[in-house]
């Protein structure tokens, strides 16, 4: 089953982050592909995204296409990257999040991906 | 043919029977709306089929059988469903005699229903509806939730199950630990639901705290079946714990329903071979050297049924057992039960010495029982002015009526 992984951070760390730590993070997400990788999930896709405050939204309300600065939530979660992972099951999706970086300090969401539309 | 009464025997009989085929017919298709589905055509074919010509011998074997070709029969008319058959048995499969339980089916349908991205309320009616036999109205009227908050609770919990796609199996070895942990949680709560409520059909709470042994039995035993686990010291203690609550439960009520405290219990009523057998899983547990909690709270519940009275009780053990149990976890309200203990060991000055310093403690400050508690050692040690106060804190905060009439009784003694 395939899912999409949401990795959720600390929109204030996040801002203030300094280079190293930067660097550093993003050696452990190398390791932690390397270590899906090894167990036979390979990230089909996956990135980290910049800070929301570089988000714009887009409506259309009659005919009418509306773009806005944001959304800033109110919340200091924020989504700050994602994977698919193609999983034997949720349990294996389950053990693979828990192996992410940011788990440790934010949180991650694990979305079964729609495969039948019928 | 059309005799009432056969159709109640022949529903009955599918009933109790097909009990051991969903398992089964859930692990193997992986879809437990499917297979309950399938089960209900099924039952209205035996009903057709069995008043013609009988109810078969090998009852399991018929309805696995027919309900496999059911299964069939509605992927087939679902266009959506069809690219699943062949994965799917032969059709024309005899009518099967092997015998149908199938241990480790049921195993993986347990660690399935009890899974942690199921909120434990599903669980909880997971396990009822699908390992155990009580009815979703009987389940929902014990938890006091309407029926459709119930039903969608169920319905919900099966489409996560499936979406999402939590596997049934037995967890490996380095998840199975947590994952015990909440089978074992579930049970406990299905029995305590049963053994607790203050309110309820009787029946009904008698019916849980049956079923829930039961699945503790189960539990033990298809755990002690599978090799790489073997036997589990905390489903053991948990099996244990229960039947030791359970052995007295004629004497926890009085005609009128009204509870009976343990110290005012009549103890020739307490089921006596249920008592044997709880200390027996319990010493053995013991020899398995895997320390925990179900244990330890079913050691301090053996002490008390193996005691002849109130007074002939080893309060002293009990207290170190509650000790122990807060080294392992530690909470208020065992903090609370250690110190009564020690009270009736050592007098009613030990039993004070640790309780007026959780006075500061927030839960337990708002707790009526900790007042009622300080206030009757307050009592038994002869400090009536200090009795008194306490059992008017407690009465503010009791919202029991029952208990409230009893702390007023206490009151007026002491004035």
């Amino acid at each position: 089953m395939r899912y999409m992984i949401l990795i959720y951070g600390d929109s204030d760390v996040y801002a203030t982050q300094t280079q190293e730590e930067i660097q550093a993070e993003f050696a452990e997400y190398m390791a932690f592909g390397e270590e899906a990788r090894k167990r036979g999930v390979s990230p089909d896709v996956g990135d980290a995204l910049q800070h929301p405050n570089t988000a714009t939204t887009v409506r259309v309300r009659d005919g009418k296409t509306l773009v806005t600065d944001g959304p800033y939530a109110e919340t200091k979660e924020m989504l700050g990257g994602y994977y698919i992972l193609d999983c034997k099951d949720l349990d294996q999706a389950i053990e693979l999040a828990a192996l992410i970086p940011g788990a440790k300090n934010g949180m991650i969401e694990i979305r079964p991906i729609v495969t039948d539309y019928s | 043919m059309n005799h009432p009464n056969l159709h109640a025997t022949i529903e009955a009989t599918f009933q109790r029977e097909s009990r051991k085929v969903i398992a089964h017919l859930i692990t193997t298709y992986a879809d437990i709306e499917l297979a309950e589905d399938a089960l209900q055509d099924a039952l209205v074919e035996a009903l057709d089929h069995w008043s013609r010509s009988g109810i078969p011998t090998n009852t399991g074997g018929w309805i696995m059988t027919t309900a496999k070709r059911k299964v069939i029969d509605r992927l087939r008319r679902h266009r959506a469903l069809q690219k699943r058959l062949p994965m799917l048995v032969d059709e024309d499969d005899e009518i099967d005699d092997e015998p149908v339980e199938i241990p480790d089916e049921r195993l993986r349908l347990i660690f399935t229903c009890c899974h942690p991205a199921l909120s434990q309320e599903a669980q909880i009616a997971l396990t009822l509806q699908l390992l155990g036999g009580i009815s979703t109205e009987a389940v929902a009227k014990a938890f006091l939730i309407p029926l459709t908050t119930m039903e969608q609770r169920l319905v919900r919990a099966k489409r996560k199950i499936r979406d999402a796609g939590i596997p049934y199996q037995v967890p490996p070895l380095h998840q199975l630990q947590e994952r015990l942990e909440a089978v074992l949680a579930v049970i406990y709560l299905i029995f305590n639901a049963g053994y607790t409520s203050p309110k309820g059909d009787k029946l009904i709470q008698t019916d849980l705290c049956d079923e829930a042994i039961r699945l503790g039995r189960v539990l033990c035993d298809l755990l002690s079946h599978q090799s790489a686990i073997g036997e589990h010291a905390e489903s053991l203690g948990l099996l244990a714990l229960m039947l030791l609550h359970h052995a007295r439960r004629d004497a926890r009520t009085d005609d009128d329903g009204e509870i009976i405290v343990l110290e005012d219990q009549n103890r020739a009523l307490w089921d006596k071979p249920m008592i044997d057998e709880g200390i027996t899983l319990l010493d053995h547990a013991i020899t398995l050297n895997q320390r925990g909690t179900y244990q330890i709270q079913a050691a301090i519940a053996s002490l008390h049924a193996q005691a002849s009275s109130a007074q002939a009780t080893d309060w002293m053990q009990i207290s170190l057992l509650y000790g122990a149990l807060m080294g392992l976890a530690p909470s208020p309200i065992v903090e609370l039960n250690r110190a009564v203990a020690l009270a009736m060991a050592r007098g009613a000055e030990c039993g004070l010495e640790i309780l007026e310093p959780l006075a500061t403690d927030k839960t337990l400050s708002q707790y009526y029982l900790y007042h009622a508690t300080c206030a009757d050692l307050y009592r038994r040690g002869n400090m009536p002015e200090k009795a008194k106060r306490a059992y008017e804190q407690a009465i503010a905060l009791c919202d029991n009526d029952r208990e409230r009439s009893y702390l007023m009784k206490r009151l007026m003694h002491l004035i």
